[in-house]
């Protein structure tokens, strides 16, 4: 067999793995590597303005497409810049490779120019890494990391490659198997396991689903809707679970959580049974954990055995693929249904509507031009937010319907996620609009991705929610710290001026009654448009779990709340 | 209370880092550990013995588990197991002393595995309440040094955790093959 060197080994490997797209960013290690682009056209590289950029357009891939997401960095600062990314897309199980250069094998551990341990700074945010010492170990690291990101609970792998590496020779051998002996993910739910959760699902009265991003990430919303309706039971959606059932669905109740809406939340700590999949049982969607719901029964279902009784006691913990479990667990229940709890939960659906409504008279406010952007675009449109408000409204608002079509950080909460998100995302789906919903705060983090989307055609429509805030900051300071605004009113550009500076199309709207227009013009531009909706300035997300209090502790919209 | 967790890890760079980075990160509080080989060539035995309510046990092993890097994690807390610990400790002994010091460490089953005119070196391999004791002995004459390696530990009886009796051959030359990348010779070693 000839020999090849380790650059065209890492660019075949990737082929092997399927990766049609890396994004990245060069500098002086990875020489070698981008020297080997031209000769491998099946890998496009896509040249970004900022690592982190990079890290999080192979999130926003990812997470739209269910593929392994690339992103490809050099030595020293490129790698660090790739830390924020790293972690985003770890929290969120999203599968990803992040690859990046390090100096000479001879230079390791000498505080060379451009030289950062990488590798031991990743290494808590990461399922896994590498750091590949020969050119023959180049491509068995290339399937093990592919492996472990797409398997089991998905994740972030790193590999980082020496600059000597990837001139050195070696045969290329792609492994036939890849056996890891410390690394074996269940799939299927243990039968013991399930009867014993099935007869306690039998026997509820008030049954309540948590669906989260585990059900998104194995693609079980099918199966999930099966069991939901098997068995009569109400589902609530963390964050990152939206899109796993639609809303018009009938045992469909919206998210749960801090801002999850009244009767979600009421619906949560009132259940005696809580059917939990593919989530890890977080604060921010479970409140304060002991008062989450002491007195029901939980039956918890993750591949990861390190999320049962992590943060809440599960009384039957099933290890499993959601995939696999659903069906398994739907085969093991009988039909019912809960008619009365059912009525319970719409009651309070119907009492407490209007604390999660666009808020009435003519003011433009966030809430409203969510709405109609979530009408306009559909549920075909990937939409990706920021984190903060806009994120908390576009959950609320936009109507999420599909897996997929939501792409948010919600383990991390990275602002400056959702313009390079949007592009990675405009990247896998290219039939598919791609609309971002920014904060002006976030938008201005990561702004620069602009170019990249010029330069690689991405028609990402970007819709600034400017209200002159770091607005739930804002919100924090007046609910929490007496009306203190510190730090907290931001400056800005000119987002028109921007868009003209990079060439693509700019609207300011100022008016709710120019929103629609606004929306089919930048819809109808065939480039990327920055919309800038000059929202009102203080409004506040409704409702709200206060950090540290219990679900049923859901706090109203002052005007809204009934006492 | 103390729990004692086993970790059977592949012996690799990086894996005591990823796991005391584990430790760190998860706040749980390290009592001692033991790294040593076993059997297998490329098998590393990580005995941890971590303070913490039994929910604590049960994340660490879980969190240990999901490392790749770790093979198998096994809790000998509430099992019968071999628990050893060995310590090496100097003592100020004048020779008017030695008489006394030398019953005490007959007393103990220990041995003095190192003389001079003003100081004695004292090994001592046993449980740890029993290291607890002689030292707390020892104690009056001046301990002027003392090291002790933490615990380790195998279950009683004939049943195992060892990797390779787990595996089927052709599984197990694959992982001591092509599954490892052997550490020996690689261009960085040498200056």
């Amino acid at each position: 067999m000839t020999k090849m060197m380790g650059a065209d080994i890492v660019l075949e490997s990737l082929k092997r793995i399927g990766v049609d797209t890396v994004f990245g960013y060069p500098g002086g290690v990875v020489l070698p590597l981008y020297d080997r682009f031209p000769a491998h056209p099946e890998v496009r590289h896509i040249l970004v303005r900022h690592e982190q950029g990079a890290g999080h357009a192979a999130d926003g891939y990812a997470r739209a497409s269910g593929r392994l997401g690339v992103a490809l960095a050099t030595s020293g600062p490129g790698a660090t810049n790739l830390m924020t990314a790293i972690t985003t897309a770890h929290m969120d199980s999203v599968p990803t490779l992040f690859i990046t250069g390090n100096v000479a094998r001879a230079l390791l551990g000498k505080d060379g120019f451009q030289e950062a341990d990488i590798t031991g700074m990743t290494m808590p945010t990461v399922k896994h890494s590498y750091l590949v010492m020969r050119a023959e170990d180049i491509a068995p690291s290339f399937a093990e990391a592919a492996y472990i990101a797409m398997t089991g609970r998905k994740g972030s792998v790193h590999i980082d490659i020496p600059k000597d590496v990837f001139t050195e020779e070696a045969e290329f051998i792609w492994p036939e198997q890849v056996s890891l002996r410390g690394y074996h993910p269940v799939t299927d739910g243990d039968p013991i396991a399930i009867e014993q959760a099935a007869k306690v699902i039998d026997a509820a009265e008030r049954p309540v689903i948590f669906a989260g991003h585990g059900v998104i990430l194995s693609d079980s919303s099918e199966e999930l809707r099966a069991f939901a309706e098997k068995t009569g039971t109400p589902i609530l959606n963390t964050l990152l679970g939206l899109g796993s059932i639609p809303p018009e669905h009938a045992l469909s109740y919206g998210m749960m959580g801090m801002h999850g809406s009244y009767w979600a939340n009421h619906a949560a700590s009132s259940a005696d049974v809580i059917i939990a999949f593919g989530m890890r049982m977080d604060d921010r969607a479970l409140g304060r954990f002991q008062d989450m719901n002491p007195t029901a029964k939980i039956v918890h279902v993750d591949i990861d055995p390190a999320e049962h009784h992590k943060n809440v006691y599960a009384h039957f913990p099933i290890v499993g693929d959601v995939k696999r479990v659903l069906p398994q667990l739907t085969a093991a229940v009988s039909s019912n249904s809960h008619a009365e709890w059912v009525r319970w939960i719409d009651d309070l659906r119907n009492g407490h509507k209007a604390s999660m409504s666009v808020p009435p008279g003519n003011e433009m406010s966030t809430q409203y031009v969510l709405s109609k952007i979530a009408a306009f675009a559909g549920r075909e449109a990937v939409i990706t937010t920021g984190v903060g408000q806009h994120q908390m409204w576009a959950a609320q608002f936009m109507n999420i319907s599909r897996p997929r079509q939501f792409i948010t950080s919600g383990g991390l909460g990275t602002m400056g996620f959702e313009v390079p998100a949007a592009m990675g995302a405009a990247v896998a789906c290219p039939d598919r609009a791609v609309w971002t919903i920014c904060g002006d705060g976030g938008f201005q983090m990561t702004f620069q991705e602009i170019a990249t989307m010029v330069d690689e055609h991405l028609p990402v429509k970007m819709a600034i929610m400017n209200n002159g805030f770091l607005g739930m900051v804002r919100q924090w300071q007046e609910l929490f710290y007496a009306n203190n605004y510190v730090d907290v009113a931001m400056s800005q550009p000119d987002f028109l001026k921007l868009a003209e500076a990079y060439g693509i199309h700019g609207i300011r709207v100022t008016d709710r009654s120019q929103v629609d227009d606004a929306i089919k013009e930048a819809a109808a531009y065939p480039g990327p448009v920055i919309l800038d909706f000059r929202v009102k300035a203080e409004g506040n997300v409704w409702p709200m779990v206060p950090a540290g209090a219990a679900l049923n502790e859901t706090i109203e919209a002052p005007e809204h709340a009934i006492h | 209370m103390k729990h004692i967790v086993a970790a059977l890890v592949e012996n690799r760079p990086g894996v005591l880092n990823r796991v005391a980075s584990l430790f760190r990160r998860r706040g749980f509080n390290i009592d001692s550990l033991a790294v040593g080989t076993t059997e297998e060539a490329g098998v590393s035995r990580m005995t941890i013995v971590v303070e913490g309510d039994p929910s604590i046990s049960l994340q660490v092993e879980r969190q240990l588990d999901k490392l790749i890097d770790v093979i198998t994690v096994e809790n000998l807390t509430d099992v019968d197991a071999v628990v050893r610990e060995l310590a090496l400790i100097k003592i100020a002994a004048r020779p008017d002393q030695r008489r006394e010091i030398l019953d005490l460490v007959d007393i103990f089953r220990a041995q003095v595995v190192d003389v001079s005119p003003s100081s004695l070196v004292i090994q001592l391999t046993a449980a740890e309440e029993t290291l607890d004791a002689l030292l707390e002995n020892l104690r009056p004459y001046g301990v002027r040094e003392m090291v002790r390696t933490g615990r380790i530990a195998l279950a009683r009886g004939a049943r195992t955790t060892a990797v390779h009796e787990h595996e089927s051959a052709e599984l197990q030359r694959f992982h001591s093959e092509s599954g490892r990348r052997p550490e020996g010779d690689l261009p960085y070693v040498s200056e």
